[in-house]
């Protein structure tokens, strides 16, 4: 497991190193080191100012959110589908994807600026997984609590989702209708290194909450009753995870956009390296998820001269190497 | 010791069972017996504190457990579910170490003298050579084996089986019985189980606590209080009652349906 992780680690690392070389203006992996060694001790000066700016304005804030929010929606996403008992479970299950999407044309809709838009997408992710929260306690008298839960998150979602397109309805066509559609589908091309600034934190807390209850996780996925008769308060997990994974998810949502089976798709990966025991799986979860988004950020980048749309890349790619996953894995490891 | 006194459980609103009363000592195994429907899930999901006491109260050494938290409860009692799968491929080893999570603090991960302990609890039953298999492809009978040891592994005074012996075969029914029985007699535990088979109880429980169709019928001594008239009354089936004697010389009492005409 460990020698897994190390591997995997090694493969992070390198691809971070790489991806600075990737793009329309080319640098070459020695210039990347040079100037990336310039920063923190003396080497001979030997490449162009706009070279510099383009790996730190351009490049680096680029990477460092791919890693981010592929981590943040990799770890939410495989906490979910331990908490909510089945691996068909991606970290929008409650909403929060919706929400934002909702608050995000909101914010373009009455031409907020790019820090305020973010903000708002956030504000409304929380805010649909809130309700959706309220709506399964409140019908958790009548049934499982975790199903009740789902089904709220179903129909909260499908609001929110109905919300986005009456704006878009009334978004004009030639301006804001397009800046809408551009997000829906995911970018990570405007980033700027203060939006990250702030997107670390909450990503930060809620991984390192989620870490630290990795062995309650594992219990959890036994069900609510077992998980009780074992010593858990099961009430107060679910509401400390819910309260993670949504922090983590809106965090990355705002700065980035939807960007679809990354939440779903890499902790079936990560299981079936490591196994279901959270012991490993936060941590490869973690790892795996930066990866795999920074590679296939490298590819939108790439791929063809006009840069395709981030979640539009993950779900070609994701999908058909989702389903490969399923037909060749054996029963019960995804 | 576990006293179960003037308790009446239910879901809101629906009283299931009223004013029952029973306890069991350590080295005690007691067999709640009766037909489906008549609340013995709801006794016991009451007992675990999943349902609401609805009148009455649990003592644990005299102590009412109702204002205990979830995890020191957990350090007393256990649960055994009937046997199921997870949504999830874990090894047998980590299953039972689940077992000590009452043990350990919210933010903690097993030690390796809790992996110590649910590695003893597999070899207590005979089933160390499982460690690493994967839970969700063992048989029926291993699996509730396994739920067994973990609840050894979470070492509590007091275990609660559900049906363990549901959807077992002929043989493995009699071997799970023998193990819950053995670990009883070597663990000082006291075990409540279920079972639709009237047989177990009078071969295996030291006491059994009987429901009928709508109430409590008897508590007492398996053979006493398991009676022709009781089953005619809670199962609604003619049987008789039979002594025999097995190869070693032990007299028990065992109950056979008899069909009509």
């Amino acid at each position: 497991m460990t020698k897994k992780l190390m591997t995997l680690i090694s493969l992070f690392l390198a691809l971070f190193f790489l991806s600075f070389t990737i793009g329309r203006y080319p640098i070459s992996p020695g210039t990347v080191a040079l100037i990336l060694f310039s920063k923190i001790m003396v080497v001979p000066h030997s490449w162009s100012a706009g070279m510099e700016t383009v790996l730190f304005t351009i490049r680096l804030p680029r990477i460092l959110a791919a890693t981010l929010v592929g981590s943040a929606l990799s770890v939410s996403g495989a906490a979910y589908q331990g908490m909510f008992r089945n691996p068909m479970v991606s970290p929008d299950l409650l909403g929060v994807s919706a929400g934002a999407s909702f608050g995000a044309a909101l914010g373009m809709l009455l031409a907020f600026n790019s820090v305020s838009t973010q903000l708002c997408a956030f504000g409304f992710g929380l805010t649909a997984v809130g309700i959706t929260y309220a709506v399964g306690a409140l019908l958790a008298q009548k049934g499982e609590p975790v199903l009740t839960m789902i089904l709220g998150g179903i129909i909260i979602g499908t609001l929110f989702s109905s919300f986005v397109s009456i704006i878009k309805f009334l978004a004009d066509p030639y301006n804001t209708l397009p800046a809408i559609t551009f997000w829906l589908m995911g970018s990570l091309a405007t980033i700027n290194l203060s939006d990250l600034r702030v997107a670390v934190w909450p990503i930060l807390a809620g991984t390192l909450v989620l870490t630290a209850l990795r062995w309650r996780l594992n219990v959890m996925s036994f069900g609510d009753e077992e998980a009780r008769a074992l010593g858990v308060r099961t009430g107060l997990l679910r509401l400390t995870v819910i309260v993670c994974a949504t922090l983590m998810t809106a965090t990355a949502v705002s700065i980035s956009g939807i960007v679809g089976l990354v939440g779903l798709v890499v902790p079936h990966l990560a299981r079936l390296l490591v196994g279901p025991n959270y012991t490993h799986l936060i941590p490869v979860s973690l790892v795996l998820g930066a990866l795999f988004l920074l590679g296939v950020d490298d590819l939108a980048r790439v791929l063809f001269s006009v840069e395709i749309p981030l979640g539009i890349v993950t779900s070609i790619i994701g999908a058909p190497f989702f389903l490969y996953l399923l037909v060749n894995t054996r029963k019960g490891w995804v | 010791m576990l006293e179960i006194r003037n308790a009446s459980c239910g879901f809101p609103g629906r009283t299931i069972i009223k004013d029952i009363s029973f306890s069991i000592a350590p080295g005690e195994l007691l067999c709640l017996l009766g037909p489906n429907g008549v609340g013995k899930t709801t006794l016991f999901k009451t007992i675990l504190g999943s349902l609401q006491l609805q009148a009455g109260e649990i003592l644990l050494h005299g102590e009412n457990v109702s204002s205990w938290s979830r995890r020191r409860f957990a350090t007393k009692v256990g649960y055994v579910p009937q046997a199921h799968t997870p949504p999830f491929p874990f090894q047998v080893l980590e299953v039972v170490t689940m077992g000590r999570t009452a043990h350990l603090g919210p933010f903690s991960t097993p030690s390796a003298s809790d992996n110590a302990i649910a590695l003893n609890a597999l070899e207590n039953l005979g089933i160390a050579h499982l460690r690493d298999s994967v839970y969700t492809e063992i048989s029926g009978g291993e699996r509730q084996l396994v739920l067994i040891a973990r609840a050894l592994a979470q070492q509590v005074e007091i275990l609660i089986m559900d049906e363990p012996t549901s959807n077992l075969d002929f043989g493995n029914q009699i071997k799970l019985l023998e193990h819950i029985r053995k670990v009883v007699d070597t663990e000082r535990l006291s075990v409540i189980l279920t079972t639709h088979y009237p047989n177990h109880a009078l071969m295996y429980a030291s006491k059994a606590v009987l429901l009928g169709r709508d109430q409590l019928v008897s508590i007492g001594r398996p053979e006493e209080v398991i009676t022709e008239a009781y089953l005619k009354n809670a199962y609604e089936v003619e049987a008789q009652m039979f002594g025999i004697q097995n190869r070693q010389g032990r007299n028990f009492t065992v109950c056979i349906p008899t069909p009509r005409g």
